[in-house]
């Protein structure tokens, strides 16, 4: 029999009943999130940030906290690994919501502009589970993305700056691999909050199926809290707004380590997560996709 | 059929005959209006009969795909309920979908994948596969619909006719029930076109209900068993094919030297319509046997030099149901 004949026997290739649990479509999707090209370039690009940022310090001698700037530049001519915290705190403001921003628009709508939401949802894929799918993707890239500036922070950092036990900002000492630790844990609490940003650009996402519009409606978003948080008149709602909270992961480089705030943080950005998730929930699973 | 609002045609309702206790695929009064008051599909009964191939007729903006994305449950029907293979949508669409395959509006793909990789993306989302089997599933897909060769090429790069047998393709990554497939040998040449035709009376043999849409009579007559034909948003006919030709009457025509006689042996006999022009006679027969027809004439002493009866075909009964013209329906 050949293959062609068998694989039109009405039962080939099918299992005897739906795999319960089945982690094919995450996979598709970090696949696909990961093989794109213009993924792959702001990657990149992101990259980039700890090398610029590592050379221009090392050409301009690094300036000893003079020159304003962020508390930690000044301790990386001391030690390399704080390139690494300085690079996260150069991109969050901007770089890192933005490609997130790109990631997260272009999920749903992008689907929806090129006609595969149909395809999907025909094969079926259950729009909740689609969904989840398509966040998981977001937040696994906005890692990515904080976990390739952390690590080219560190790499750098070793290359042009010297190494050893770190000290850290409140004056005491830890040891480099303790040190390295802590970058992780860093990186781990920006990808936290950059998962706030890509749940926010799933819900536009779901709005529309122009995936630009989606991309630049999420980045503007972050733009206008940003501004937001920095309007003292209105420190009273400061709290509640997800940028107020990017910078706590500084007290992850003292000693010891204040965790209120970052819980703080994590907390309104998990609320952040429930909220636009619903409404992305809501949106999806009662939209005529016609597109 | 307790349909309440009869149409001459719907009134004599899908065939009897063939009728199996369950339709692969049955609607009743499916409607959807959209916001701003459009109805695009208004009360549509569809009985697709189990193991036939059912040609889903209509002109642009007949509202063919929106039904059919009611179907499978893209969009949510103003009113009225359908069944697919047995079972009522959407609720059933987890169990039901996945024994059919669909290409919906044209083919949809990733433009940076191959179009490997796009089939391996839908493959993916499928549960009820068995993912062992993938790599040979997509391998005998892409066999069939002849696209072996440009399976790494990136889809961006497919020619139109190439994404479409892409689209068949993702149909075919599994055995199937019940084909829903949207204007299939849209973009193809004749060849191809050819090729889907063939790939349908094979699907079909193995088994499958076929329900195909298109705005081309032509291209599908050969390959349907029935028919059902879509104007501005309703239904207007449905049936096997030859429910359609009968519902337009057959004409004689008679070439004949004598053409004023001839008119008034036809009238005699009670035939209506009779006109003449060119030296031919036409009139449409009525019921009465063209032997009397013939017979009387030859009685009458006229010279017939050529008697010929004419069954309508489909295209002047698809034209007559639907409107001929470019206006796009509303």
């Amino acid at each position: 029999m050949s293959t062609s004949e068998l694989t039109r026997h009405p039962t080939y290739g099918l299992l005897d009943r739906p795999a319960p649990v089945s982690t094919r479509l995450l996979r598709s999707e970090l696949r696909l999130v990961f093989r794109r090209r213009r993924n792959l370039a702001i990657l990149g690009v992101l990259a980039c940030a700890p090398l610029l940022l590592g050379i221009a310090i090392k050409i301009g001698g690094g300036g000893d906290g003079e020159g304003g700037g962020p508390a930690f530049i000044g301790q990386i001519t001391r030690n390399g690994l704080f390139l690494a915290f300085t690079s996260l705190v150069v991109t969050l403001p901007l770089f890192l919501p933005l490609a997130v921003s790109v990631v997260s628009g272009e999920s749903v709508a992008g689907e929806a502009s090129a006609g595969t939401l149909r395809s999907l949802l025909v094969v079926p894929v259950g729009r909740t589970r689609l969904l989840l799918v398509k966040y998981a993707g977001i937040v696994a890239f906005g890692l990515a993305a904080a976990a390739v500036v952390g690590a080219m922070g560190v790499l750098v950092g070793l290359l042009l700056f010297p190494t050893g036990p770190v000290t850290l900002l409140s004056g005491s000492t830890i040891s480099f691999g303790a040190a390295l630790v802590r970058v992780l844990l860093v990186v781990l609490y920006v990808a936290a909050m950059l998962a706030g940003i890509a749940a926010i650009g799933l819900f536009i996402s779901t709005l529309t199926e122009v995936p630009l519009a989606a991309m630049a409606a999420t980045a503007i978003t972050v733009v206008v809290v940003a501004i937001l948080d920095s309007v003292p008149q209105i420190s009273s709602i400061h709290p509640y707004l997800f940028v107020q909270w990017w910078f706590s992961f500084g007290d992850l480089i003292r000693d010891p380590v204040v965790y209120g705030p970052m819980v703080h943080g994590l907390v309104v950005h998990a609320v952040y997560v429930a909220v636009f998730g619903s409404l992305a929930w809501a949106r999806l699973t009662t939209k005529d996709v016609s597109g | 059929m307790t349909d309440t609002v009869p149409s001459p045609v719907t009134e004599r309702g899908p065939a009897p005959v063939v009728a199996p206790p369950t339709p692969a695929l049955a609607t009743r009064r499916l409607t959807k209006r959209f916001r701003g008051g459009q109805v695009a599909v208004d009360g549509v009964d569809l009985m697709v009969p189990h193991g036939s191939v059912y040609g889903f007729l209509g002109p642009n903006g007949s509202g063919k795909t929106t039904t059919i994305r009611m179907l499978l449950g893209l969009i949510a029907p103003t009113s009225g309920e359908h069944d697919l293979l047995g079972r009522r949508m959407p609720g059933a669409a987890a169990d039901v979908l996945p024994r059919v395959g669909a290409l919906v509006e044209g083919p949809a793909f990733y433009p940076y994948l191959s179009g490997w990789d796009n089939l391996a993306r839908i493959d993916a989302a499928d549960r009820t596969v068995d993912p062992a089997t993938s790599r040979a599933r997509i391998g005998i897909a892409l066999e069939r619909v002849g696209l072996s060769a440009a399976a790494r090429k990136r889809y961006r790069n497919y020619s139109l006719g190439m994404r479409q047998r892409l689209g068949l393709a993702a149909a075919l990554l599994r055995p199937r029930d019940l084909l829903v497939l949207d204007e299939p040998t849209n973009g193809l040449d004749p060849q191809g076109t050819r090729e889907v035709r063939a790939l349908i009376r094979e699907l079909a043999a193995e088994g499958a209900t076929v329900f195909l849409s298109s705005h081309l009579l032509s291209e599908i007559e050969q390959v349907c068993s029935h028919v059902g034909v879509m104007s501005r948003g309703r239904l207007v006919a449905q049936g096997t094919l030859r429910d359609l030709r009968d519902v337009a009457a057959p004409r004689v025509r008679v070439v004949t030297g004598q053409p004023a006689q001839a008119m008034a042996v036809l009238t005699a006999l009670g035939l209506a319509a009779p006109e003449a022009r060119d030296g031919q006679v036409l009139a449409t027969l009525d019921g009465v046997p063209s032997e009397r027809v013939t017979a009387a004439l030859v009685r009458a002493g006229i010279g017939v030099r050529e008697l010929v009866v004419e069954r309508p075909d489909l295209e002047d009964v698809f034209v007559s149901l639907t409107g001929e013209g470019f206006d796009v329906d509303q």
